[in-house]
């Protein structure tokens, strides 16, 4: 049961960054993509209706661990205070500022928000990023079974290039979801930035690839052991290329595919080479939570799984009226909440 | 207790404080709006478009507030409460996984819907997804208060070989006898905050003179339901409710009424003040065996009083009596407010009365201070156990987070939380000063 909830961890995780990530990449490209004031409040309605179901899916991923894996969440939550504390706090702003602009028609007060806005998206993408190159690299755990995560050891070089991959990622992400919601001006400079942005994402996954293997090797063990796990970075691959020919060929939906796939791929890829371990202890590797030390009663797994599923199968359903209701290009006109 | 339990205890309790604010509203207001959209699809009517537009443009400014202040709350479990999530995230990671997948994704998906979807989806379709949402926030309130009954009374567990708490039977803690009257209690509370946050505002167009059909929409439709509910609040939910109180949690019921000696025929307390240190109740002005009465249905019953439990079992004493007295006292005036507002509606002065709408106007801010009293009660009567006697609250912190860490996140949190509490209050009025579309389709900015 214990790698069954770790592949549910990871299902919802990879919901949450598909799903929030292009709202979050939205949100890093609304200053720079959208110039005035129609054009912001089309980027806004884009994601409007969505994002914060979207953030639900971070709230499952979370809420998911406490679950399944009570353990591994008191230590990580714990452990992280001050950098997690952080994240909550743009989180916050983001969403503050969402609802915040539309109230007022001043453009002071909408730029400040807009900024607000993008800035937190931007830093959270980063912080994403960052986040995973240290649970991949391990810590310390102490004695008790607790451990103290410290800001100069969490922003480590591998750690911070993760950090602007995952931005450059998610902004690109964001920029085809840009291209399939809007046209005209705001259209053209989102497909621009997506050409742009593709090229540092492509270099990135070269370079991240290459650092994983000199830097991390302790990530490919399961790799070596079960060769066939290896089709799932080439899926990476695959997407990165895919998705070029869709960009030259302006078919954004496709693209917006690929970059999905290409966020799922690279998520499984590390969960692969991550499993067993939840929290990874360095430098005493004994120490660390795994799916079988961390999990809760297997009877609560099984009970939580009898209600998960049909729980999710009802999320796909509504999710799914919902983005056919806002299907096609966001008009200003009707419905317009922000 | 430490300096680092304090601080976590003051981070929660002010952050869950402020949060609950919300909630308040958005749980009350969503079957309100339903009752708005039923109206208006099946009369016909745009006035009742234009009263659900405006009371969703108020939903919607709390609903974020609501979800902005409330993902700290399942941060905060892991964040500061690491040895609570490690020893009980068996179980309430199961009645929280409920809310997330049950009703924090079908209130947020249809809400997207209700704000951005008139005009673009059927009108049938946008009339479900208020009932949707209302649906989603109070399945959201019925698995909080379930995480929140077992720790008040904690049922269908088992203790496992490391000592931590696992699931025994899922349905024995959805069937929880604290459960259903406690969240009977909390919904009906919301709704009763709502109806007068509805009469409130259509009493100010009213003394205005803006509005006016609106107006005396609002005003009507909250006195009405608020006086219903004013009501239940009292009876059956809060007296079902203090009555499992009285059977599993005496020492709670107890400091709430500041009953030190154990008495047959025990008095219901009115005033005084409780003094711990005299164990007494100071200056009383006592109702002789009603306390007796209201906890067992006989006026000769005993009933505990704190001085028959070791000291380290109290809760803070002078905290739960006032909170309890608070809320208490607040739920007496609202019922008379209102009920006198159903008198006058009855003489048909409802709308003319400019002094009863002034007392209206008024009243706003009474219920939102009743219930948070009332949780008051509930959290600080349920010390020293977090869980109630399996677990206590100073052995739930995080142990690898130090009190200068708290307390510097309690001051970020306390900065953030002013701000963003003027702006709402200020976005609020703004939504009323503009008030409802006088046109049924005059909604484009």
């Amino acid at each position: 049961m214990g790698t069954f909830w770790f592949i549910v961890l990871a299902v919802l995780l990879v919901g949450y960054a598909v799903l929030d990530g292009f709202d979050i990449g939205v949100g890093a490209l609304h200053l720079t993509v959208a110039r005035n004031d129609a054009e912001r409040r089309t980027v806004l309605n884009a994601i409007g209706p969505v994002w914060d179901a979207n953030e639900v899916w971070l709230l499952g991923v979370g809420v998911g661990a406490l679950l399944a894996f009570p353990r591994a969440f008191a230590v990580g939550f714990s452990g992280f205070y001050l950098p997690l504390m952080i994240v909550l706090w743009l989180l916050m702003g983001r969403g503050i500022a969402l609802e915040f602009r539309h109230h007022i028609a001043d453009p002071l007060w909408q730029g400040a928000w807009d900024v607000v806005f993008s800035v937190s998206s931007l830093l959270l993408a980063v912080l994403y990023g960052v986040a995973i190159g240290n649970i991949v690299t391990g810590v310390p755990i102490d004695e008790h079974g607790w451990f103290q995560g410290l800001f100069a050891s969490l922003l480590n070089p591998y750690a911070l290039v993760m950090g602007v991959f995952s931005l450059a990622l998610l902004m690109l992400h964001g920029a085809y979801y840009l291209c399939v919601k809007t046209d005209g001006a705001l259209h053209e400079r989102a497909h621009l930035a997506a050409g742009r942005l593709w090229s540092i994402v492509a270099m990135l996954v070269v370079v991240l690839t290459v650092a994983t293997f000199v830097l991390r090797p302790g990530l490919l063990g399961n790799y070596w052991a079960y060769p066939v796990w290896l089709l799932v970075p080439l899926a990476a691959g695959w997407c990165v290329v895919a998705m070029w020919r869709a960009h030259d060929r302006r078919r954004h939906g496709a693209a917006f595919l690929a970059s999905s796939g290409l966020i799922a791929a690279l998520l499984v890829a590390t969960a692969v080479g991550a499993y067993p371990y939840l929290l990874r202890s360095r430098p005493f590797p004994e120490r660390s939570l795994t799916v079988a030390n961390a999990a809760a009663s297997p009877a609560g797994l099984i009970a939580a799984a009898f209600w998960l599923i049909p729980g999710v199968v009802l999320i796909l359903a509504y999710q799914i009226v919902a983005y056919r209701a806002f299907a096609g290009k966001v008009r200003l006109d009707g419905g317009a909440h922000y | 207790m430490t300096d680092s339990v304090i601080a976590d205890r003051i981070q929660f309790t002010f952050t869950i404080m402020f949060h609950y604010l919300f909630p308040i509203l958005t749980m009350g207001l969503a079957p309100l709006i339903v009752v708005l959209k039923t109206l208006e699809l099946r009369r016909g009517d745009a006035r009742y478009g234009a009263a659900a537009r405006f009371w969703t443009r108020i939903f919607a400014l709390n609903f974020a507030m609501g979800v902005i202040t409330g993902i700290p709350m399942e941060f905060q479990f892991g964040t500061n409460w690491a040895q609570f999530s490690a020893f009980a995230g068996g179980i309430i990671g199961q009645t929280l996984g409920l809310e997330g997948v049950f009703s924090f994704f079908l209130e947020s998906t249809f809400l997207g819907i209700l704000l951005f979807g008139e005009g673009r989806v059927s009108p049938r379709l946008h009339w479900l997804s208020s009932v949707l949402v209302a649906a989603g926030a109070w399945l959201s309130g019925l698995f909080i208060t379930a995480t929140n009954a077992w720790m008040q009374h904690p049922v269908g567990y088992r203790v496992a070989a490391d000592g931590t708490v696992q699931i025994g039977s899922l349905a024995a803690l959805l069937g929880n006898p604290f459960l259903w009257w406690q969240y009977a209690h909390v919904m009906n509370g919301a709704v009763l905050s709502a109806a007068v946050v509805m009469a409130s505002v259509g009493a100010y167009y009213l003394l205005a003179g803006r509005h006016l059909e609106f107006g005396r929409l609002s005003v009507a439709m909250g006195v009405g339901v608020g006086a219903v509910f004013a009501l239940t609040q009292l009876f059956p939910t809060g007296d079902m409710n203090s009555r499992n109180v009285t059977a599993y949690q005496p020492v709670k019921l107890a400091a709430m009424e500041g009953l030190f000696e154990t008495r047959y025929g025990a008095p219901l307390a009115i005033l005084g003040m409780p003094s711990t240190t005299e164990h007494r109740l100071l200056d009383p002005v006592e109702v002789p065996d009603v306390l007796s009465y209201v906890a067992y249905g006989s006026f000769r019953a005993e009933v505990k009083g704190l001085n028959d439990y070791p000291e380290a079992e109290w809760p803070l004493v002078q905290l739960t009596y006032y909170a309890y007295h608070i809320m208490v006292g607040l739920g007496t005036m609202l019922i008379a407010a209102l009920l006198l507002g159903v008198a006058l509606w009855w003489r048909g002065a409802l709308f003319a009365s400019r002094w009863f709408l002034w007392i209206l106007l008024l009243l706003l801010p009474f219920p939102y201070i009743a219930n948070e009293a009332g949780w008051v009660v509930s959290e600080v009567g349920r010390q020293p156990w977090l869980v109630y006697g399996l677990l206590r609250t100073v052995a739930g912190v995080s142990p690898n987070v130090a009190a200068g860490e708290t307390i510097f996140t309690v001051l970020g949190f306390a900065g953030m939380y002013a701000l963003l509490g003027v702006l709402t209050v200020f976005l609020a009025i703004l939504i009323v000063l503009r008030g409802p579309d006088e046109g049924p389709m005059e909604r484009a900015r």
